[in-house]
């Protein structure tokens, strides 16, 4: 059942490379959605309660002790049906504008999926560690291939704000980043499955390290192996440096379930592997961690209202985001990190209409910079509402699902000490201004020359809506997803909170 | 007094039998015009037959001509590897300048000598069959470095290449010379022997000085730096077909020799030799990676990243277990099919570019050519250890192999040198897939005074061939080293039991 969620996308990928090409589009999509049904059907048959399900565990390469191992609990259900329902409008999007040599073109973005599908699954550490590494390649390419060249000599978008980005830098500096950190986690895996195995018989399985356990010494080296992973992939300042060239370069539909999912795969991975396989480093670097969290939010929220380029606003708002998400998971306490769940499915579902609202804003305007915009809002009153809907979910106004996230969160960290939570709390302060400024030099103010507001298409209404919808939806009933992860996130923070007292 | 003549045992020697008389043939069939046409179907026919000798003794573990060789799994399995290069060697040369110019039948005759030399260091187990089939390996291969008899580089490459190997070879002769004075014994197992009966032979200074030059001797056959000076060069120079043999053939048999020898004969001292072994390797992957950042020639890179894979590679043997033995195996097999498959898009970039190697002719192939631009593209991937390729679980097998025997600091070191190798891998994958054809960069463009003169000037080249890129004995060995490479990257166990067998031929002497 899992396997056929993981394997579908990228069966309907290479299916796309046969058809005419005008059908590839549409055969991407049909992927994507049979994807989500199957994700769906999962779903149904989940027991909140009942820990690891849908249990598959097959011997991959007995010779080297590796399993495809798969299984979802309540942390990774909600991460599967975010990456399911955040590629549809990412695929139809595109569909609906075409694109340059578009079999390939799907064919990488439904390889995406498939492997971040894959992290989120996996229950054996080294098929995680694959899949994670496996995840950059189709987006390198995306990248790379789709993207554009900005700020150079001949783009009319040229601003002092932001030099010159070159695709191929971008995405070199993103891959390399992003490889620096799980290279150094595939090595960290591999220690960790050897020293717990302690001469006995070495398998990757995440549950059995876990129930063997590590030396408190080798804890503190593999965790900063894997903390690097997974802080570049958020990202997390200080290590962010690839973010803005590469958000700047690529192409806005890849980008949104970019920003949306594969993020959430490194919040994810602190959940699932470091705090119950390294429960005594992780107590030693909470405050480590939690002051990474901190800058995260300071810095990402500053820099989201000083930037103009509105890919940057929405890019560095997210490094904000995962520095509350990174806050909660590390705040050992069960509301911090249900809150933390929350968060990330919240974050996902606004981050990818954004992008694409981004990119209809640059369809009316010609440009993405926020200086000379204004009044798109005139003559588009439903573009408008959409827009604002995400923005107010964005800066987590109350009665929206991000607002509880923020809550549990925030509450959780109070448990820790008081301290943390009032710095942090300044972040949801800043939110409010950057959200808001992004909305009203867009919608609002005099249109300026050159500048076309109209409203959204239909065909583009109904790939935002139901996005919006869900956004909605959740703020009615956000306990939807905090019972549901509950018992899966107590169990992740067992061991750590055991340490921890 | 009677003499009793060795037993010889001709089913366990049949691969070696089987490649001389193919040579024989070879040669023979030089004279005769109507069947010097067939050069390359008699050449690949030899080692269909080889090949086949060898999976018949896939199981053999036995002594053949009083213990001088040595038929088992690690002989078998790397023999095999180089029987493969060649074969794909002998199909990218078809229609090779370097082929028609030296004469066909002496061209694969030279090859064929070379693989003999290979089977044989394979299966070496004295220091005499060892210096004979490393001699009998390098010699047609210095010559073959050669035969682009009209391109300057190529004749230079092939001196360069007979200066070194031979300063090499020598190092190497030194060497074995004083291990022979400290264990009194050629035969490896009776070097262990001597060595651990004699008395304080084992730290004795003669025995380590004779256990660095061979170290050194061998670290020239594979390219491991300090000792890689000649690669970038010669790599350049040898005529495409030669170098992809050269690339993967030679490490294959001479990590084969360098697995027995260090760990068979030398394996009392594996205490001694493991730290200088393991900063070979470290320095090599450094030099590798970093020297091949600043390449403009594809073949240049590639040899300069064939130094750092011989590093990681070397790190196999640094652990001294049979994992570390199954590692290096696997990786080398995962080698052989990432470097068949960029090597032979080199060569047919070459033929329908007038013999440049630059990666900026590269420009735009994924739109143009994706039947070309993929196996490239996928050899870059797998060379730099992504997944879903073989090269990736090659390394992991590495890394595996090296925690499990304390050696993390050389695993950290591997994905140290695979993040700088990202550097030029992705330099050409973006190159194919994310540059528009046509518009080379200033300081990028095709040196032309390298070239031979018959392109300045308005007479074709008649090596040139357009329409190289449909030429199936180019293109099928670029389409298969592919597939190989992902496919046992998605369902490596085939390959890990492949090289397993390897490790197990090991297990009398390392555990």
């Amino acid at each position: 059942m899992l396997s056929s969620i993981i394997w579908t996308p990228l069966v309907f990928g290479l299916i796309g490379l046969l058809v005419p090409k005008r059908f590839a589009a549409w055969v991407a999509a049909l992927g994507a959605v049979i994807t989500l049904g199957l994700a769906i059907g999962v779903l149904a048959g989940f027991d909140p309660d009942g820990g690891m399900q849908y249990i598959t565990d097959v011997s991959w390469i007995p010779g080297l002790g590796v399993d495809y191992s798969l299984g979802i609990d309540g942390v990774s259900i909600f991460l599967v049906l975010l990456t399911t329902i955040a590629w549809i409008p990412a695929i139809c999007f595109s569909a609906i504008r075409g694109t340059d040599r578009p079999a390939l073109y799907y064919l990488m973005l439904l390889a995406g999926e498939t492997s971040t599908l894959g992290a989120f699954l996996a229950q054996d550490l080294l098929l995680f560690v694959l899949f994670f590494d496996l995840m950059i390649v189709p987006f390198y390419f995306l990248f790379g291939i789709w993207g554009r060249d900005r700020g150079g000599e001949e783009d009319p978008e040229r601003s002092p704000g932001n030099g010159p980005v070159s695709v191929q830098s971008a995405t070199l500096k993103m891959i390399v980043f992003t490889l620096i950190g799980s290279l150094l986690m595939l090595v960290g895996a591999i220690a960790a499955a050897v020293i717990a195995a302690d001469g006995g018989e070495l398998t990757f399985s995440i549950q059995t390290i876990v129930a063997r356990g590590l030396p408190e010494g080798s804890q503190n080296w593999i965790f900063w192996f894997f903390a690097a992973a997974f802080l570049v992939k958020m990202p997390a300042f200080p290590l962010h440096g690839w973010m803005p060239d590469s958000y700047r370069a690529a192409p806005l539909p890849a980008l949104a379930v970019f920003s949306a999912v594969l993020s959430k795969v490194g919040a994810y991975g602190f959940l699932r592997v470091v705090l119950p396989m390294m429960p005594d480093a992780s107590d030693l670097f909470q405050s480590t961690m939690l002051v990474l969290a901190i800058c995260s939010i300071l810095y990402g929220s500053a820099m989201a209202f000083t930037k103009t380029d509105l890919r940057l606003v929405l890019g560095f708002s997210s490094v904000a985001q995962l520095g509350f998400i990174t806050a909660g998971i590390f705040a050992f306490d069960s509301t911090g990190a249900e809150g933390a769940v929350l968060q990330m499915v919240n974050h996902g579902l606004v981050v990818v209409p954004a992008f694409l609202i981004v990119a209809m804003i640059s369809e009316r305007t010609g440009s993405e910079e926020l200086g000379p915009m204004g009044g798109l809002a005139k003559k588009a009153p439903v573009f408008a509402v959409i827009f604002l809907i995400v923005s107010m979910a964005t800066l987590a106004i109350p009665a929206s699902a991000n607002f509880i996230g923020e809550f549990y969160i925030l509450n959780g960290l109070f448990q820790v000490d008081a301290a943390w939570a009032i710095v942090a709390s300044v972040g949801v302060a800043l939110a409010a201004f950057y959200a808001l400024r992004m909305y009203q030099l867009t919608m609002h103010n005099p249109l300026p020359d050159g500048s076309d507001s109209r409203e959204i298409s239909l065909r583009d209404a109904l790939v935002l809506v139901p996005m919006v919808g869900i956004v909605v939806v959740l703020a009615f009933c956000p306990q939807l997803i905090i019972h549901g992860s509950e018992q899966a996130v107590d169990s992740s923070i067992a061991i750590v909170r055991e340490v921890a007292k | 007094m009677s003499f009793d003549a060795p037993t010889i045992d001709y089913a366990g020697l049949s691969p070696v039998i089987a490649l001389t008389v193919g040579l024989v043939v070879i040669v023979l069939a030089a004279v005769f015009d109507s069947v010097r046409r067939f050069g390359p179907a008699l050449a690949l026919l030899t080692y269909a037959v080889t090949a086949g000798c060898l999976i018949w003794q896939w199981n053999a573990n036995l002594d053949l001509v009083s213990g001088s060789l040595r038929i088992d799994g690690l002989a078998v399995t790397l023999s095999l590897l180089a029987v493969i290069a060649a074969a794909v060697a002998v199909l990218l040369a078809i229609g090779d300048p370097s082929e028609t110019q030296a004469g066909r039948s002496d061209w694969l005759a030279l090859l064929t000598g070379s693989l003999l030399g290979m089977v044989i260091l394979a299966q070496a187990t004295s220091m005499l069959t060892f210096f004979v089939g490393l001699e009998l390996l390098s010699i047609p291969l210095y010559a073959l470095c050669g035969t682009n008899l009209r391109r300057r580089e190529s004749l230079e490459s092939g001196l360069k290449y007979l200066i070194v190997g031979s300063v090499g070879s020598a190092t190497l002769l030194y060497g074995l010379a004083m291990i022979y004075g400290a264990s009194g014994a050629t035969g490896f197992q009776a070097i262990s022997d001597g060595l651990q009966a004699g008395d304080g032979m084992l730290s004795d200074s003669l025995t380590l000085v004779g256990v660095g030059m061979v170290a050194v001797g061998l670290a020239f056959k594979v390219s491991i730096a300090p000792f890689h000076q000649w690669t970038p060069d010669v790599y350049q120079g040898a005529p495409t077909p030669v170098t992809a043999f050269m690339a993967v053939a030679t490490k294959a048999a001479a990590f084969a020799v360098f697995i027995r020898f260090f760990l068979v004969a030398l394996g009392p001292l594996a205490d001694q030799w493991d730290v200088m072994l393991a900063a070979l390797a470290a320095l090599s992957i450094v030099v590798g990676n970093v020297g091949a950042l600043a390449q403009t020639s594809l073949k240049r890179m590639l040899g300069y990243s064939g130094v750092a894979q011989a590093g990681y590679m070397l790190a196999g043997i640094v652990t001294a277990t049979q994992a570390g033995v199954d590692a290096l195996v696997f990786y080398l097999a995962a080698y052989v099919a990432m470097n068949v498959a960029a090597f032979a898009v080199v060569v047919i970039r070459e033929r329908q570019n007038g013999f440049s190697d630059d990666i900026s002719t590269l420009r735009g192939l994924g739109r143009e050519k994706p039947l070309l631009a993929w196996p490239l593209t996928i050899a870059m991937l797998a060379l730099a250890g992504l997944p879903p390729t073989a090269g990736f679980i090659g390394k992991l097998y590495l890394i595996e192999a090296l925690v499990d025997d304390d050696w993390t600091w050389l695993a950290v070191m591997i994905a140290i040198g695979t993040m700088i190798s990202l550097g030029y891998y992705l330099r050409v994958v973006a190159t194919l897939w994310m540059s528009p054809a046509g518009q080379a960069e200033a300081g990028a463009e095709i040196d032309t005074a390298s070239l031979p003169p018959q392109i300045a000037g308005a007479q074709a080249d008649p090596f040139e061939d357009s329409r190289a890129d449909r030429r199936w004995y180019l293109v099928a060995p670029a389409l298969i080293a592919t597939a190989a490479a992902l496919f046992f990257g998605v369902i490596p166990q085939p390959l890990v039991d492949f090289a397993q067998h390897a490790g197990d031929a090991l297990s009398v002497w390392i555990s």
